[in-house]
């Protein structure tokens, strides 16, 4: 099979002279469409208005246009950088970055790689139904957007492995593809991605939740001294900007209808009204917000310290830290619950990496918050949105096997689960978000739980056709 | 090994044992020849009548192979074994009409002490190690010319042979004890120094001997040894000889031994001239064998040339060319670089084995070697010193990988060099490099002789070994024969690790050896020892894995080598503090 590599697959890395990495394409191509086809986008369509990036410069990143889904150009991107970056942190700060991956390193780097490289596809398939019930044919579009960027990402990551790791390298990408999420054989990797995104609110908080761990997770690999990997991660960054956009402005959206027709019905309850109570909303971001939390590891990890020290992935934003970027006589606090109390803990600052991380993340998380309590608050609505205890609902590290509550009380099993129900979404919740889901295909038209957005795509109207149907 | 003077030596201060482990290696050469001995006599003067040769060691107490100790008591370092290795291969190939080897001592009432204790004392761990190493493998090349040259080595303790000393007799075939109501054998390592006879002797005593494990559990705690008329029924001897009778007894139990012989009369020996070697701080290069050290990369590049001129016609010509024949001058060459490379390049913890030459004429060669083997002593010789050698890779604790590419000729006997490595690689394809020629893709071999000339210490074959339990495999290979087998095919075969192409070839053989220098360099070695050594065990093996093995974790526990250790301290004066916990 011959390819007209720069036409098919816009890239940046001289696909059309490494002998290598077309081999490596060449079958890896035709499984991934296979595998588009097989778990990609349910819904049929002719084409859709999607962006694609065709460049890293500031032209080529962004092109939009109808595009028929299949046809879809999914390239490889590596952020354009100087030749002399050099590593900031750990064992081997101030060397010459990595431009090939060292032996003593490659098993860890793999994994790195793959792991990151599993969630691309992963949201895919979990989302992989949403479009039979999208609100509105601007949602569908921003759908099948993330949805081909994650897929893009996946083709990044798979560059990775085909252009550094070998033979190995092209076995680990062929599994990216037999894993499947919620595959009771053969799952995804991390449990987050074993879910599915059942309904629209979901995918909401999935796309701020939980794709802006993916955005820590690549900021942190952004600053590995693998510099082929920096490149990449960077440039996805970029891309994962639009999803987390999409969720961001996703709640917005609903807390904004939901809002008007409780002013409207001048009541909380506005279910029977079609909306999506706030107290619903509240106990999904609880949900999102603590499985996304889980996807950080444990507070105290021996494997993330190996990795700062052998530069394989830094902190968030490293190169803007006043330290030493060794850490190696720093300390930090953790929680930790100890006799039935939740405190800190002083440990080597190497060792609390997870922990750094995961603290950048809340804060970040805690933007949005702020945003959709000026929604609520410029509807003249007098609640507010929280962001719920880090302890809660958390199945990994130190708070996995304790009972907190969403403001941080340390409670029995038994108390906490009788109030599960008022923290987390009860099936009759999920019942009746399910219950609205129906879809909108009109164009301008837009489903009665959420509000329409404030502006289209790339200049064009809200009724704009974007996507058309088959 | 071990042990030096017992209690009849006197007690230095032993100030030279401080801090053992950070003491500069000295660099090794093995190069010497009888004239330049300082520590054995080599006496061919009855040779040519009798068919025996005497040995007799004669210690030099100032010819340390490095300063720091006097080789008091006809005790022994590196230097001494050096000397030892260089007579048996002289014995072998220049000296045919050599029928039977008498070792003995040149000394009044002493035999051999061992090896010297203040040596081991003050030497670092790997140098320790690589001593013994040494030391072991010529003790087996000794028993291997008793048994495949038709040069039966008797030792004739004339005097007291305690450790390391009795240990040299034991690799004779023939141990003969003088009866003057003194001398006595014996393995004082245990007691006196808190170590092992650990040169073969405890191995040695049951599994060649067959002295009951009791009597040899009671002997190797008793510093005394044994003598007289005990010394045999125990077996720890052969015979016990009266002093006036000594010398006419000896010689006719040699006399006895060389009427034995497979050698043939009139055969003419030929001469192993010195080495050709450039050495630089980058490599080593002989005529047929180069290596190339990358320290940054902590790996040597070693590549083995096949043969550069025609086959010779004749076995006239095979003896004319002598130590130029091919199969001879490159297993001299690689014995030298196996042993400079474990002594003196420490750091070097893998090395990159490939060859280059032509297939057909490495087999060409070697048919000359399985053709005469049997009847001619000089090419018989040629193919158990190249076992002996492939031996010697076998228990090398680096990483061995063969590298399999075009212009190469693993093919048979060259193809063992390859199969004793730990993993090997395969170019599938050629490496289409700019401007070069498309040459043939890479190719391997199978001869007879992969299928028993050469023996590994464990009594299998390579092949053998690589499909332990798969005996129908092996018969099945036997089917290949003489056949180019490509790198898909050798994969199939499971005669190659892997068989990367020409796209995946560069990466993945740097990744790999980048990937094998970050690991722990004792975690490799005890691993690859592992996995060399399948299935059956023999005395040989028994002696590296188990007897070696032991002494190595002992000889660096704080009970021998700790300052309060028994090996430390003796001649001290003081007594060894032990831990008493037993691990």
């Amino acid at each position: 099979m011959s390819i007209d590599y720069s036409e098919k697959i816009p890239n940046n890395v001289d696909l059309a002279g490494d002998r290598k990495l077309q081999r490596a394409l060449e079958s890896w191509q035709p499984n991934f469409l296979n595998w588009w086809k097989t778990m990609g986008p349910a819904v049929p369509t002719q084409d859709v208005y999607l962006r694609t990036a065709v460049d890293v410069g500031k032209e080529g990143w962004a092109q939009f246009g109808h595009v028929a889904m299949e046809e879809y150009r999914w390239g490889v991107f590596l952020s354009e950088r100087g030749d002399d970056r050099r590593i900031a942190f750990g064992e081997q700060k101030g060397e010459p970055a990595w431009q090939q991956v060292p032996g003593e390193y490659r098993a860890d780097l793999q994994r790195l790689i793959v792991i990151q490289g599993d969630t691309e596809p992963a949201s895919v398939e979990q989302q992989r139904r949403l479009g039979e019930t999208a609100p509105s044919l601007y949602d569908l579009r921003n759908l099948f957007q993330v949805n081909v960027e994650e897929g893009r990402h996946l083709w990044a990551m798979v560059y990775l492995l085909h252009a550094y790791f070998g033979r190995n390298g092209r076995e680990e990408a062929e599994a990216l593809l037999q894993r499947n999420s919620g595959d009771l054989d053969s799952p995804r990797i991390l449990g987050a991605f074993n879910e599915e995104t059942p309904d629209w609110l979901s995918f909401f908080m999935f796309t701020y939740f939980t794709d802006r761990d993916g955005k820590y997770q690549l900021g942190t690999l952004k600053e590995s001294a693998f510099d082929p990997l920096s490149r990449t991660c960077e440039f996805m960054l970029k891309e994962e900007a639009h999803h987390m956009f999409v969720g961001t402005t996703g709640v917005d959206r609903v807390v904004g209808r939901t809002a008007e027709l409780m002013r409207e019905h001048d009541s909380d309850d506005i279910a029977p009204h079609g909306g999506i109570p706030l107290d619903v909303i509240q106990k999904y971001i609880n949900f999102h917000y603590s499985v996304s939390l889980d996807l950080f590891g444990s507070e105290r990890s021996t494997n993330a310290a190996n990795y700062f020290t052998a530069g394989l992935k830094g902190r968030w934003q490293e190169e803007r830290r006043k330290d030493d970027h060794l850490l190696t006589d720093d300390a930090a606090h953790v929680d930790v619950v100890r006799d039935g109390a939740l405190t800190t803990d002083e440990v080597p600052a190497l060792l609390a990496l997870n922990h750094d991380l995961r603290n950048e993340y809340v804060k970040d998380c805690q933007s949005g918050l702020k945003r959709w309590n000026r929604v609520l608050e410029k509807a003249g609505v007098d609640r507010t949105l929280t962001l719920p205890h880090v302890g809660f609902n958390r199945q990994v590290g130190v708070f996995a096997g304790h009972h907190v509550t969403p403001v941080g009380e340390l409670v029995g099993e038994d108390a906490w689960n009788a109030k599960a129900d008022r923290w987390l979404p009860s099936e009759a919740d999920k019942t009746h978000v399910r219950s609205l889901m129906r879809p909108v295909y009109e164009p301008g038209k837009i489903a009665g739980w959420i509000a329409p957005p404030s502006n289209g795509i790339n200049g064009q109207p809200f009724e704009y056709e974007y996507v058309h149907l088959a | 090994m071990t042990t030096t003077s017992m209690s009849t030596t006197e007690a230095e201060p032993a100030t030279a044992a401080a801090a053992p482990d950070t003491a500069e290696t000295p660099a090794v050469s093995f190069d010497t020849s009888p004239e330049q001995y300082r520590h054995w006599v080599l006496d061919l003067s009855q040779a040519a009548d009798t068919g025996v040769a005497w040995l007799r060691l004669d210690i030099a107490e100032d010819g340390g192979i490095v300063p720091g100790y006097e080789l008091k008591m006809n005790s022994y370092d590196l230097g001494v074994d050096i000397e030892l290795y260089d007579a048996t291969q002289r014995l072998r190939f220049e000296h045919p009409e050599v029928r039977a080897v008498v070792v003995t001592s040149a000394k009044d009432r002493n035999f051999c002490a061992g090896a010297n204790i203040r040596m081991l004392a003050q030497s670092s761990h790997p140098w320790k190690v690589n001593f013994c190493k040494f030391t072991n493998e010529t003790r087996n090349g000794i028993e291997d010319a008793t048994a495949n040259s038709g040069q039966t080595w008797i030792a004739a303790v004339n005097g007291t042979a305690a450790g390391g000393g009795y240990e040299l007799a034991l690799a004779c075939e023939q141990i003969l004890l003088i009866d003057d109501n003194s001398s006595a054998v014996s393995l004082p390592e245990v007691p006196l120094l808190g170590v092992l006879p650990g040169t073969g002797g405890l191995t040695r005593v049951t599994d060649k001997r067959r002295v009951r494990k009791d009597r040899a559990d009671v002997f190797a705690t008793r510093p005394e040894g044994v003598r007289g008329k005990q010394a045999v029924e125990w077996k720890f001897v052969d015979e016990t000889i009266p002093k006036r009778s000594w010398d006419e007894t000896v010689t006719a139990r040699a006399a006895s031994a060389a009427a034995q012989s497979s050698r043939p009369a009139d055969a003419t020996g030929i001469a192993l001239p010195p080495l050709q070697r450039d050495e630089t701080a980058d490599g080593i290069r002989y005529r047929y064998v180069s290596a190339d050290f990358d320290r940054e990369r902590g790996l040597v590049e070693i590549t083995v040339l096949g043969p550069d001129g025609g086959v010779p016609e004749s076995l006239a010509r095979v003896h004319e060319l002598g130590a130029d024949f091919w199969p001879l001058a490159m297993t001299r060459e690689l014995d030298d670089l196996v042993l400079r490379l474990r002594a003196n390049e420490l750091e070097l913890g893998t090395w990159v084995l490939r060859t280059r030459g032509d297939v057909e004429d490495a087999l060409a060669m070697e048919r000359v070697i399985a053709e005469h083997s049997r009847d001619d002593w000089l090419v018989n010789e040629v193919r158990h010193y190249f076992k002996r050698v492939l031996k010697r890779l076998d228990v090398t604790s680096r990483s061995l990988i063969a590298l399999i590419e075009p212009g190469s000729c693993f093919a048979g006997a060259l193809l063992e060099l390859a199969l004793a490595c730990d993993r090997q690689y395969m170019l599938d394809g050629t490496l289409d490099e700019e401007g070069s020629e498309q040459g043939d893709e890479a190719q391997i071999m199978l001869s007879d002789s992969n299928f028993g000339a050469f023996p590994m210490s464990n009594g299998l074959t390579r092949l053998a070994s690589r499909f332990y339990g798969d005996d129908e495999h092996v018969e099945a290979l036997r089917g290949e024969v003489g056949r180019r087998i490509e790198a898909r095919e050798a994969l199939d075969l499971g005669l190659v690790t892997d068989a990367p192409d020409d796209i995946d070839w560069d990466d993945e053989i740097r990744i790999m050896l980048e990937e094998r220098a970050s690991l722990s360099p004792d975690a490799l070695t005890g691993m690859e020892a592992n996995h060399r050594f399948v299935g059956p065990e023999t005395m040989e093996s028994r002696i590296f894995s188990r007897l070696t093995a032991w002494q190595n974790w002992i000889f660096v526990r704080p009970n021998a080598s700790g300052p309060e250790g028994a090996l430390r301290r003796y001649g001290t004066g003081r007594k060894a503090e032990f831990d008493r916990k037993r691990v």
